[in-house]
């Protein structure tokens, strides 16, 4: 009877232990939303979407970071979206059993998870220095560079999904291979692949590794996507670190955006996702 | 393959341009590799090897060695791991035996929206909010009970500022748990029922069955995801930035002081490097961290097909 009696305390205290595992998750994601509402709820102010960011010591908003993450984020969704979709039809529909697509498969897999700042390096390399100057467009650039892998994932998942007696109840009619995936699998997969987009948008709208040496950031408004352009993340990094109370106020307000965007996006994601896998 | 004659140029048309599409994922990856190593050029000729090995960076006098930064970046991914692993373990055996079905799905997502949260979020929170309670209730206890060991007492000397490699870990660790658990619970997942219900149905508890029946059986997997989360926290670079310290000397050993990582470094002095040899030493650090995530995120991932492979086998 020891020896179950010992099997038993054994199991209760792993299983504690898994208990506490989920609440030491669980207790971070409270705490650092819970900051992040307080801090930036008591610093939000109309004057956010009205006025420049300001220069230390004085008050100010947050209108043209605002207005240049969206310009950034979109532009790179809308240049990263078709070729992540396109690559990702090749992946599924074409290159299943070719070396061209298991390796870019692996590849794909490999810049997913790689480094963003490395992808800021390459795009300094390639654009910035070239170029001159820091600018909106090389900034656009990177962030599109990180949109691709997830879509062209997102995407390459969902068709794979889709079941092959469908491809050929339609090849059957005589139907050609790309209306097939353009009219039939893709359309079928759509909230899929919308899911994949959205979480892309969701993954740039925060960074900011890559945007430090290319789109920078601007004290000023400007829609000239040629110059440095103001955005939230390194406007977060900036005030964040300097000693002014105002600055970390406005920066936990940018902190505040950034967190619901995000959060909003993901969470829209998974309900999209659901539906349309419960019909 | 069937086809109308206007099917067939629109089928190759189609197949192109997708085609088109994955080659150029290739080329970023090989233009990525290419550009790094055209811009560190200078800093390779000129330091050699030596540069991986030397602890000197001295921008006034164009001394650069990538000791320091190397050592800060797998200091902090270590002690992220330490800390991360056994708690995703945790997550994965509550969410795959423990929680109630209609549990698993929220708190599941409530897990993935750690990984959702932007790192610059967790940097500034991390700074102003974590590093002081750390400095202030964590930092002192561990002084005065791992700080008194033998060995490992070193690790937990000296001041406890707040920033430093240890608070910077403990950031990684949370950053870096939601994909560690998430990976653990899809392989837990795909533990034949059979063979977990064979083992209930002889009596094992809940735990003798995840640690003799699934971990085994999904040994391989696991190890992918630890290596995925490890891949994540060597470039992981604006939580890092703000609690590291920055601090391109070596102190010690000791977990409580301040230093530097390679993406940290990047972030902090790229932008203001004004000599060609500082720009290109700091672009060689670029592509060391490049050269390492890419190892791991491999290895990562060649045990995960490994695990679906011998899964595809079993069924």
């Amino acid at each position: 009877m020891e020896l179950y009696a010992r099997r038993k305390l054994m199991n209760r205290i792993a299983l504690t232990l898994a208990l506490l595992a989920m609440s030491f998750g669980l207790f971070w994601l409270f705490w650092i939303l819970l900051t992040t509402f307080e801090l930036g709820f008591s610093s939000l102010s109309l004057r956010l979407f009205t006025e420049m960011t300001p220069p230390p010591g004085s008050e100010g908003g947050l209108l043209n970071a605002i207005v240049g993450s969206l310009m950034l984020v979109s532009l790179a969704t809308l240049a990263g979206t078709p070729i992540g979709i396109l690559a990702g039809i090749y992946l599924a529909e074409y290159g299943q059993h070719s070396m061209l697509g298991r390796v870019t498969l692996f590849i794909n897999d490999i810049l997913l998870s790689a480094p963003s700042i490395v992808i800021g390096l390459f795009v300094y390399a390639i654009y910035v220095h070239p170029a001159g100057h820091f600018s909106g467009w090389s900034g656009v650039v990177a962030l599109a560079m990180l949109v691709i892998p997830v879509v062209i994932r997102a995407t390459e998942n969902m068709l794979r999904l889709v079941p092959n007696t469908l491809r050929e109840a339609v090849f059957a009619l005589g139907t050609p291979k790309w209306k097939v995936i353009t009219r039939v699998t893709l359309r079928a997969s759509i909230a899929g692949v919308l899911t994949g987009v959205l979480l892309a948008v969701a993954r740039i709208s925060g960074e900011t590794a890559p945007l430090l040496f290319t789109a920078l950031s601007n004290q000023f408004w400007t829609l000239d996507m040629n110059q440095p352009v103001a955005n939230l993340p390194v406007t977060i990094f900036k005030f964040a670190m300097s000693p002014f109370k105002d600055w970390q106020d406005l920066a936990w307000a940018a902190v505040l955006l950034i967190t619901l965007g995000v959060l909003s996006l993901n969470i829209l994601a998974r309900v999209l996702f659901r539906d349309k896998h419960r019909v | 393959m069937n086809s109308t004659r206007n099917g067939n140029v629109g089928d190759w048309v189609f197949l192109n341009l997708t085609r088109l599409a994955a080659i150029f994922v290739l080329v970023m990856l090989a233009g990525t590799i290419a550009s790094l190593v055209y811009g560190a050029w200078p800093a390779i000729e000129r330091f050699g090897f030596g540069f991986l090995w030397s602890g000197e960076w001295n921008p006034p006098a164009e001394r650069f060695g990538a000791l320091i930064p190397i050592y800060g970046t797998l200091a902090t991914s270590l002690v992220a791991l330490v800390i991360a692993v056994p708690v995703s373990f945790g997550i994965a055996l509550f969410l795959t035996e423990m929680a109630p079905a209609w549990l698993k799905r929220p708190l599941g997502i409530a897990i993935e929206l750690l990984a959702g949260i932007p790192s610059i979020v967790y940097g500034m929170w991390g700074l102003l909010v974590f590093a002081p309670v750390f400095s202030k209730y964590v930092q002192p206890f561990l002084a005065n009970t791992l700080g008194k060991l033998p060995v490992i007492g070193e690790l937990f000397s000296g001041p406890g500022l707040g920033i430093g490699i240890l608070s910077a870990g403990v950031v990684l660790a949370i950053m870096t748990i939601p994909f560690i658990a998430s990976v653990m619970r899809d392989v837990f997942d795909v533990t034949p029922a059979m063979l977990k219900e064979s083992a209930y149905g002889v009596g094992a508890t809940t735990w003798e069955v995840v640690w003799n029946v699934v971990l085994p059986y999904t040994k391989v997997g696991v190890i992918g995801g630890v290596m995925l989360g490890l891949g994540r926290a060597l470039g992981e670079t604006m939580a890092v930035t703000f609690l590291i310290g920055n601090m391109n000397v070596f102190g010690g050993f000791s977990l409580f002081l301040p230093g530097n990582s390679i993406a940290s470094a990047l972030a902090n002095e790229f932008a203001e490097a004004e000599s060609e040899i500082y720009t290109a030493s700091l672009i060689e650090l670029g592509l060391i961290l490049f050269f390492i995530t890419f190892i791991v995120l491999s290895l990562s991932k060649l045990l995960l097909m490994r695990l679906s492979r011998q899964e595809g086998m079993a069924a």
